[in-house]
């Protein structure tokens, strides 16, 4: 048996044992070091005969590789094991709280505001929006409501000056009146935005939120709005389907005017929207009245359409349960966290509304 | 507008049930709001006869009384009216039932020790009148065979409600409504009965229309009843007027009332003797008074119309009667008056002395002027027939006459508008069921508008009338194309929506509160600008158009304290007020932070919220949307809510052209004021409108990805400089030594106090070196070690640390 044959076997077999890292630098020292055993072999290659040199050469790299690789892994394996160990002590209780985080919410009226313009996006509307001092003019007289009309008695009016020419606006309508006076048909807008009346109970706020849309056109028909209108709250409410009922009203800036009622029905104290045979009015429309059109220049004979106006919160109300509309506006911490929304939640079409 | 089914069948011949009924006035646009059973609760009271009444054995006034109610054993029942006696035939009420007057609900009670099963009604108990001392006493003649049955008839009609448009006068009326089912296919308008009048002589009153300028009372028709006898209403008329909610008074005033709510005429009656010489209608005189009905005195502005006589204003015409004339039980001669007045002086009138009437309501939206006999002729017949008396003539005054107005109608409108088509013989059944009269001229309707439609004057009037009849429902719905030709936001939109959601991001809640606030808190936040009053505000303390975000927040967020909450965020995005003008308003981000962060953690050391927690706040969310952090720039300049030492104002650039956010601390005075005790508490605004919006969109602003993988190196700096010396200069001067090589300026320390002179402090600075060319050397850092000595030393009083 070769030198180098006993060598290798010897240390194989001294490295299969437990070793700690000092032993297996001794072990390196013994084998590579100046005079260690490997190294002394390498000092004999030159006596050797050149016909064996070659064979006994290629045999001590071989081990030398060999004993190499093997130490080497040996050491890492240590190394691992250290670690492992350290670590051991290192265990913390992971139930222990968080490094705590601050959590922002978006009120409700503006997730709704946001899905009523993701939605009304998708079918061609663009976002307008109007001041919410208002003159006269634009909130009344512009939209066929002249100071004697019985319909002003159906909105309480915030005034700003006693003679009655500032006011806060009842409606989102005025925008619609700004808009027409600043550009050239066709239009085809929406304009969310508070607006102000002076009645406060259960169920009216003086402050409250709704959403105008304005469709002007050559051919704008009732069949447009009813269509319109028909996507607008299945996509809203998110069912496939939504019973609709179009009732004739009064309005005095549309003629024909409607008050639309959806269906719904009570299932377990819950709300089900689409379903059931009771009634709830949701908002009010109809084509814009020809004395509006002529208020802002566009002539009502080459240009036709429809407008509709829609209160916000109630919409959130009845999509998220909510039962108190003044909560709304009062700011109350639990009630903001408990139906806000998380700011990454925005709403979009293809996404989806809401989660 | 109350209706019953029964009152509507009076001028309706209909095959419908009262729920097909409800149903098609909605299809047509009369909203019914509610159907109320009527009497339901008064189907409990039952005719009954006392047998016998003792003295209570434990009190004085109450009786004992077994009331026999037509079953096999009387019942007992104690009651306290004086007038509980053996015979008497009255009205029971047993367990259970409700009495009207002040809805209890009847149980078997003991009083004083015995048992009272039910309880013996007075008519006041009952709403039948004002009557309350004892139970109500029937005639024994009357009643002796009807023992134990119900008292009041029972009704199968129950009460509608209408909400009737403000378009709708003629709807005002029983017949009205009547003439719109039967345009709607349900049923037949029945012709108005005629009784045969007889008339006597002439109506002797003198009446008179003064023609001055703005006379609003342009018909005023009479006639005289002479010799009535006015008495209470027969049962009949008495039941109508309660069936609609309306309290019976005597036979005269219900006449009229009952005309007014069955054909929207609204009628006036007087007595004659209380008229002094005759009547004047005219336009009244400055602070003119009188008692009006509703028993107030009203003072008067000039030219309102006022019916008057030789002594002075006797009512309101159109609107409310007055004391002085007004019929009663006594009342021998009536004088009714039918008349018409002008919509908008009505209006004007009721307004400014705020009056709401029947008669207002109605006149306000527009008469029939052609109604004034009819009015007259039913009135009349109706009295002479009541109360009797001789009826006059009908007088009729007038200085305006009124005609059927005319209307071309092009039937291609109707397709034009709602999308679908109509037959002509169906549109002109229509509008002849509406009282329309056609005549057809070419292709055109020649229409002539029944005088009871003020509301109709265009075609597209015309078509509502068609569409509302025909139904809503036939209108064919048009899917909506998915088309979009402009952007849906615009950038100040869409900063709107980013800024909102940035703000929520870093832990804010956010609220909504009113536009408006209480003058008193929104003063601390007013600065400068004016203060805006609302007129007619909701309460005192709603009565100022808010000038900061923070007039309402703050309190909000103080609610939010008292309710145990210490740590909290809370934002608004919205107006803020500066003029009454419309567009005199900001779109604002107010923000407010309170209390500590890391409170009570076991990880973190807990600390204040303080001024670069808002700063934070807003400088990321300024980043998020976009700008460009190194631009910003920063002074003390804050309004006077603020620390004045803690709080600062951003601007996009060092050119400081528009204040875009305040942040700081909140000054401790404003807590003061407001009673807010917290440790700590700041805020921020970001003005949206100040906010330049960038030129180029994102997907110009990014130019082509550079970097250097050459060695970057850190050199670290400390200077000493004045104490109020602001950091963001010292940083300017450095990063401006070799905007190629100084890739990062970080203040990692500042510090005074031991070592460092007095009103001096030192700024520690770690600068960040990179070379996009090559590995730079030890000499070239040296080299710019040196230049960022010698700039900062040379601009500033400032020395190097050594």
């Amino acid at each position: 048996m070769s030198d180098i044959k006993k060598i290798k076997d010897e240390y194989f077999l001294k490295l299969s044992k437990e070793l700690d890292i000092n032993q297996i630098n001794q072990i390196k020292t013994d084998l590579f070091g100046k005079n260690g055993l490997v190294s002394s072999q390498f000092k004999q290659l030159g006596k050797i005969a050149e016909d064996e040199r070659k064979k006994f050469a290629s045999e001590l790299n071989n081990v030398k590789d060999e004993l190499q690789k093997l130490i080497v892994s040996k050491i890492e394996e240590i190394e691992i094991k250290e670690i492992n160990q350290k670590l051991e002590k290192e265990k913390v209780d992971i139930t222990l709280p968080e490094r705590p985080f601050a959590d922002g919410k978006i009120h409700p009226v503006s997730q709704v505001i946001d899905e009523i313009s993701s939605i009304f996006s998708e079918i061609g509307f663009s976002v307008e929006e109007g001041p919410d001092v208002e003159n006269e003019y634009n909130n009344f007289t512009a939209l066929n409501t002249p100071d004697n009309h019985p319909a002003r008695d159906m909105h309480d009016t915030f005034y700003l000056d006693e003679k009655k020419e500032l006011l806060l606006r009842t409606h989102t309508s005025p925008v619609q009146i700004r808009t027409m006076l600043n550009d050239k048909p066709p239009f085809k807008i929406i304009a969310p935005g508070r607006t102000y009346r002076s009645d406060s109970d259960q169920t009216h706020a003086p402050m409250f939120h709704q959403v105008e849309g304005l469709h002007i056109d050559k051919d704008i028909n009732m069949g447009h709005l009813k269509g319109c209108l028909n996507y607008f709250i299945k996509e809203f409410f998110e069912v496939d389907k939504i019973k609709m009922r179009f009732r004739p009203s009064h309005f005095p800036f549309t003629e024909p005017s409607a008050e639309v009622d959806i269906g719904y029905e009570i299932k377990d104290g819950k709300i089900i929207i689409g379903e059931g045979n009771k009634w709830l009015e949701i908002l009010g429309c109809g084509m814009v009245h020809p004395n509006v059109l002529k208020n802002v220049n566009v002539d009502p004979g080459e240009f036709q359409g429809y407008a509709f106006g829609i209160g916000i919160d109630r919409l959130a109300m009845l999509k998220y349960g909510i039962n108190d509309l003044r909560a709304f506006f009062d700011c109350d911490y639990r009630w903001l966290n408990q139906f806000g929304f998380d700011p990454i939640d925005v709403p979009s079409s293809y996404r989806g509304l809401s989660r | 507008m109350k209706i019953t089914s029964n009152w509507l069948k009076e001028h309706l011949d209909t095959k419908l049930d009262e729920n097909q009924i409800i149903e098609k006035l909605t299809d047509v646009g009369l909203e019914v709001e509610s159907v109320e059973k009527q009497g339901g609760e008064l189907d409990d009271f039952i005719v009954a006869k006392i047998l016998k009444a003792e003295k209570h054995p434990n009190a004085d006034k109450l009786r004992v009384c077994d009331v026999d109610i037509g079953k096999e054993n009387p019942v007992k029942v104690v009651c306290g009216a004086p007038n509980a006696k053996e015979g008497l035939f009255t009205i029971y009420a047993p367990p259970g039932s409700v009495i009207p007057k002040n809805q209890m609900k009847l149980v078997v009670s003991k009083i004083r020790g015995v048992s009272s099963y039910g309880m013996l009604c007075s008519e006041s108990e009952l709403k039948l009148s004002d009557e309350s001392d004892g139970i109500t006493e029937l005639s024994s003649n009357d009643f002796k065979d009807k023992i134990g049955e119900n008292y009041f008839p029972k009704k199968n009609s129950n009460v509608i409600d209408i909400s009737i448009t403000p378009n709708r006068a003629d709807c005002l009326g029983v017949r009205g409504i009547a003439r719109d089912l039967a345009a709607a296919g349900s049923g037949k308008l029945k012709d108005l009965k005629e009784n045969k009048l007889k008339k006597d002589g002439k109506q002797t009153v003198s009446v008179k229309i003064e023609n001055e300028d703005n006379q609003a009372c342009t018909i005023f028709g009479s006639c005289l009843i002479k010799g009535v006898k006015n008495i209470e209403s027969p049962d009949w008329l008495k039941e109508k007027i309660i069936s609609i909610g309306q309290k019976p008074i005597s036979a005269i005033v219900d006449i009229t009332n009952y005309v007014m709510f069955d054909l929207n005429r609204p009628l006036h009656a007087y007595d004659v003797e209380k008229i002094d010489k005759g009547i004047i209608v005219r336009n009244s005189k400055k602070n003119e008074t009188f008692t009006a009905l509703d028993n107030k005195e009203y003072k008067l502005d000039e030219g309102m119309c006022v019916i008057s006589d030789a002594s002075g204003v006797l009512g309101l015409g159109g609107i409310i009667g007055g004391t002085r004339s007004g019929t009663e039980l006594d009342t021998k001669n009536v004088l009714i008056e039918s008349a018409y007045f002008l919509p908008r002086s009505i209006r004007k009138s009721s307004k400014i002395l705020n009056i709401d009437t029947d008669a207002k309501f109605r006149f306000e939206r527009g008469i029939d002027p052609l109604s004034i006999e009819q009015g007259l002729k039913k009135a009349s017949n109706l009295i002479q027939e009541i109360c009797g008396g001789k009826v006059s003539e009908f007088d009729i005054q007038k200085i305006e006459k009124y005609e059927n107005e005319s209307l071309e109608f092009n039937p291609a409108m109707f397709e034009k508008i709602t999308g679908i088509k109509i037959e002509k013989d169906e549109m002109t059944k229509i509008l002849n069921d509406l009282g329309f009269v056609i005549k057809e001229n070419k292709k055109n309707l020649q229409l002539k508008i029944p005088t009871w439609r003020p509301d109709i004057s265009q075609e597209v009037d015309v078509v509502e009338e068609l569409i509302r009849i025909k139904g809503y429902e036939q209108i064919e719905l048009i899917e909506p194309q998915k088309v979009r030709q402009k952007e849906t936001l615009n950038k100040k939109q869409k900063l709107f929506h980013f800024l909102q959601r940035a703000v929520a991001s870093k832990g804010y809640l956010e609220a909504i509160t009113w536009s408006f606030t209480d003058s008193k808190i929104n003063q601390l936040f007013l600065e400068k600008n004016k203060e805006i009053k609302i007129v007619n505000p909701i309460s005192s303390d709603l009565d100022v158009l808010r000038s900061s975000i923070f007039s309402n927040l703050i309190i909000n967020l103080n609610k939010n304290l008292d309710r145990g909450f210490k740590d909290l965020s809370i934002f608004e995005i919205g107006p803020t007020f500066l003029g009454k003008k419309p567009g005199e308003q900001q779109t604002v981000i107010g923000g407010l932070k309170s209390g500590k962060i890391f409170r009570q953690s076991w990880l973190e050391k807990e600390r204040l919220v303080d001024v670069f927690d808002a700063k934070s706040d807003v400088i990321k969310s300024l980043v998020e949307a976009g700008y460009d952090k190194e631009n910003l720039y920063y002074d003390t300049e804050t309004p006077s809510y603020y620390h004045p030492g803690k709080s600062g104002r951003v601007f996009l650039n060092k050119g400081k052209e528009k204040v875009v956010a305040y942040f700081g601390d909140i000054h401790p005075n404003v807590l003061k004021k407001l009673d807010i005790k917290i440790e700590a508490l700041v805020g921020f605004e970001i003005f949206l409108d100040n906010i330049k919006q960038p030129k180029k969109s994102l997907k110009d602003q990014k130019t082509k990805h550079k970097f250097s993988d050459f060695q970057k190196s850190e050199r670290d700096f400390a200077f000493i400089l004045d104490k109020n010396f602001q950091v963001q200069e010292l940083i300017e001067i450095i990063s401006n030594v070799d905007k190629n090589l100084i890739k990062s300026v970080k203040v990692f320390d500042v510090y005074d106090g031991k070592n460092i002179p007095e009103n001096k402090k030192s700024i520690a600075l770690n600068v960040t070196i990179q070379s996009s060319e090559k590995t730079l050397n030890e000499d070239d850092l040296n080299k710019i070690n040196q230049t960022i000595i010698t700039a900062v030393e040379s601009k500033l009083d400032a020395k190097i640390r050594s």
